[in-house]
């Protein structure tokens, strides 16, 4: 169909990679998620800023430079910024139609998810053991809704890659699948620099 | 995605009847008549809140409601009006014409339409049960802390309005998120930016508002659930533990004051579209009223703090947005001189939805100069919580939103329905709609301006209110009349109004082109190549291009397969929202089935 009405048109572009025409070329699937992720960069927007705004205004402790672990958390945004390349590898897999290396890969991306989210349970354990609850102070209840969003996210994203990495074995996700895996990783990159936002505003610039 | 392929003439005969049909279709034509009745059902709800407040202030001392009720009715009434009744009134527009204005099949992503509306449906509904737990939300449509606190609001009436809003939220974000890319990506060939109707150019805009704006307020709100959480409380706006009330304040009217466009745009949208066809002549400074759309859209988010002017943010602050206020008084003079200029020397037809984009721009003028007044932080600080700010909200929403979505439904009824609504009784609609609402709402200038208080209940004999209420009150009961003659018409109009060519008023849209009205399931049999802005009054000519929408492009017609999972998934999910109330015995099952329905739909049959 496309074809024909860009014949008809003489100048609209065609889109091979999900066989409906568009006006733009580009797949609305694409167009959608980027406007999606926009909404995003508003949430975490207003959860970071309300996190910046009562910073330092706590009546009782535990104060974050008293309780927050640097370099456990360096270690674990080193983990999430290393799935970011597993991604990657994962989406250039399926685009040369190498189905082996796309599950290699969108497994390890999960495992690296996973592993940050342990990280995180550790670390709230550690801060509720240590004190700091919800109740607690202004810190407590910014610090523990911010990220805790921002593992849920990840939660959602480790769910999304391993229901991708299970249906590349039902012939659901196959080699042209390209934009399922693409849009599961701007996704995935998206909860990555948000993290950078967040580890860098509250765990280094206290 | 599913799709099913037919020959393109045997298609037109398959068309679905029955309840089931309903509930599983896909079509967007359809889901902006659930959108539409629906939104008119709370539409009458919400009315008749107003009607219960207007008879309780009827006279000094009444005691028709107590003040608890009283606080319920006010509360309900503007959320019903702004979030179930004037914003999904508005996506039914869009539903309905957008593709056809564009001259695409469907939206981009038609399940996720249906779920928008299942979503919408079931939070509405949700939201309303309070009523019948006799917890209905009472902190006022803006809900500022920290009255909606525990320790002052400890039943659950604020966790149903804050979990009711989210969910309301997620509808209106995920048809956002779709008609964005609708409008940027299914465009008929040819069919560039800069010939977009006006229409389509506000349904733009007015998206890219909701998906930046409902972020915001879905953060206010999750911070009033988490601080309303027991035992484990957080302390966002715990006075004690040093959370600071203005916080919820800016958030709120951070997302609140583009909301006030996300009401509007559309309504202007619409009556960009009807004075042209009615004036017989193309919108004047067609590029100037897009262009000012669009800046009144980045506008919008920087003039939130006019309605903290009392909060005491200093000189800075309220000079700041005082001048951001004033000037985004520009743009919109813009439209509105544009639009009588479009009228200027055009050979006017005076029908009724023609009557009822006149009233709009003429009731709109009288909220935008109040709007005006209240830009000066002086004026503003007599005139904050006082009735003059109820005149001026309901100049704008009533006046301008309404009129403007009502002139809409008497401009594509015909297309809709293959018949006009009957012009006597529009007549009478219109001019009743017009004696009554400025019998209600003009005289709270005077009470406002006197020193009458909204949110209160009642008032005491002498203080010079009695009239200015009574008027209004008597405004308000005209205003239910109309709206009766309104009903009236549309349901007969639907069976006996006069049958309408498929361009039944002479438009220059896509939408007129279709073959038939309604429009065939596939609207288009061949999707129209467009060279021209308003392609349908440039067809014959020397420079003439013909709108050919007959035929076939050799292919079969591609439509969405019909899905019951978009229900189910928002059925789920509402219920696993509820269970932020009532434990887990509603949330596990609700998430269990959101999820289930989710992976359904997302794995249907691709094409």
């Amino acid at each position: 169909m496309s074809e024909a009405i860009a014949a008809a048109a003489g100048s609209a572009p065609v889109v091979p990679d999900d066989h409906h025409y568009t006006s733009t070329g580009q797949s609305s699937r694409k167009i959608l998620f980027w406007t999606f992720i926009g909404s995003e960069c508003m949430l975490f927007g207003s959860l970071i800023a309300t996190y910046l705004i009562y910073r330092g205004r706590d009546k009782v402790g535990p104060h974050p430079h008293e309780i927050l672990n640097i370099p456990l958390t360096s270690v674990s945004a080193f983990v999430l910024l290393m799935s970011s390349l597993t991604m990657v590898l994962a989406l250039a897999g399926i685009q040369r139609g190498e189905m082996g290396k796309t599950r290699l890969w969108l497994a390890a991306t999960a495992i690296l998810g996973m592993m940050f989210v342990g990280f995180q349970i550790y670390e709230f354990n550690h801060f509720v053991h240590e004190g700091l609850t919800l109740s607690t102070n202004l810190f407590g209840s910014t610090f523990f809704v911010l990220t805790g969003f921002h593992g849920a996210h990840v939660t959602v994203g480790v769910v999304w890659l391993w229901t991708l990495f299970f249906l590349t074995f039902t012939g659901r996700i196959k080699a042209g699948n390209d934009l399922d895996v693409e849009i599961c990783g701007l996704y995935w990159h998206f909860v990555d620099v948000v993290w950078i936002a967040i580890f860098t505003l509250i765990y280094l610039l206290q | 995605m599913a799709t099913t392929v037919a020959a393109a003439p045997a298609h037109a005969a398959h068309s679905q009847s029955g309840l089931w049909s309903w509930v599983t279709t896909v079509d967007h034509k359809r889901i902006a008549l659930l959108y539409f009745f629906t939104a008119l059902a709370f539409f009458f709800i919400g009315g008749l809140e107003a009607l219960i407040i207007r008879l309780q202030l009827s006279h000094a001392g009444a005691t028709l409601i107590s003040a608890q009720t009283y606080n319920a009715m006010f509360t309900m009434h503007a959320t019903t009006m702004i979030f179930l009744a004037l914003m999904p009134m508005s996506v039914a527009f869009f539903n309905y014409i957008i593709p056809l204005q564009i001259g695409a099949r469907d939206v981009a992503f038609p399940r996720l339409n249906a779920f928008s509306y299942w979503v919408f449906l079931f939070g509405g509904i949700f939201m309303n049960l309070s009523f019948l737990m006799k917890m209905a939300p009472d902190g006022g449509w803006y809900g500022y802390a920290t009255l909606t606190s525990k320790t002052f609001s400890p039943t659950h009436s604020i966790d149903f309005w804050a979990v009711g809003l989210q969910v309301l939220g997620v509808a209106s974000l995920a048809g956002a998120f779709n008609f964005i890319t609708t409008i940027i990506n299914l465009r008929a060939p040819g069919l560039t930016f800069m010939r977009l109707p006006v229409f389509t150019w506000m349904t733009l805009v007015t998206s890219f508002l909701i998906i930046l704006a409902f972020p915001v307020i879905t953060v206010a709100l999750i911070m009033l659930m988490f601080d309303r959480l027991s035992p484990a409380a957080t302390n966002f706006f715990n006075v004690a533990a040093g959370g600071d009330p203005v916080l919820w304040q800016h958030l709120f009217w951070v997302f609140g004051h583009p909301e006030v466009y996300i009401l509007i745009l559309p309504a202007m949208g619409i009556i960009s579209e009807v004075l042209p066809t009615f004036s017989g002549k193309p919108l004047f400074g067609y590029a100037f009223v897009v262009y000012s759309g669009i800046f009144i859209g980045f506008m919008g988010w920087g003039v939130w703090s006019h309605h903290m002017f009392t909060v005491g943010l200093g000189p800075l602050g309220d000079t700041f947005f005082a001048l951001a206020t004033m000037l985004i008084a520009i743009p919109t003079g813009v439209k509105i001189f544009n639009w009588i200029g479009t009228m200027w020397g055009g050979s006017i037809r005076l029908v009724t939805p023609m009557w009822f984009a006149i009233g709009f721009i003429s009731m709109f003028i009288i909220g935008g100069l109040s709007g005006i007044m209240h830009s000066s932080p002086p004026a503003d600080t007599q005139q904050n919580d006082t009735y003059f700010v109820v005149a001026h909200i309901h100049y704008v929403l009533f006046g301008g939103t309404m009129l403007g979505l009502i002139a809409g439904i008497y401009y594509w009824f015909p297309k809709v329905t293959g018949r006009y609504m009957n012009e006597t009784l529009g007549q009478w609609h219109f001019w009743l709609t017009m004696i009554s609402m400025n019998l209600t709402f003009f005289p709270m200038h005077f009470s406002g301006l006197l020193g009458m208080p909204r949110r209160v209940y009642t008032y005491q004999k002498g203080m010079g209110f009695e009239l200015y209420n009574q008027m209004s009150t008597a405004g308000a009961l005209l205003l239910a009349v109309s709206l009766l003659v309104f009903l009236h018409n549309l349901i007969r109009s639907i069976r006996k109004g006069e049958v309408a060519p498929s361009n039944a008023w002479n438009g220059a849209t896509l939408e007129w082109a279709t073959a038939t009205s309604p429009p065939p399931e596939f609207n288009f049999q061949k999707l129209p190549t467009v060279k021209t802005l308003d392609p349908l009054w440039h067809q014959d000519g020397p420079k003439g291009h013909k709108i050919d929408v007959g035929g076939t492009d050799g292919h079969g017609i591609h439509m969405p397969n019909p899905s019951y999972w978009p229900m189910f998934s928002a059925f789920g999910m509402t219920v696993m929202m509820a269970g932020l109330i009532f434990g887990l015995a509603l949330g596990v099952p609700g998430g269990l089935l959101f999820v289930y329905s989710t992976y359904r739909w997302a794995l249907e049959p691709a094409s």
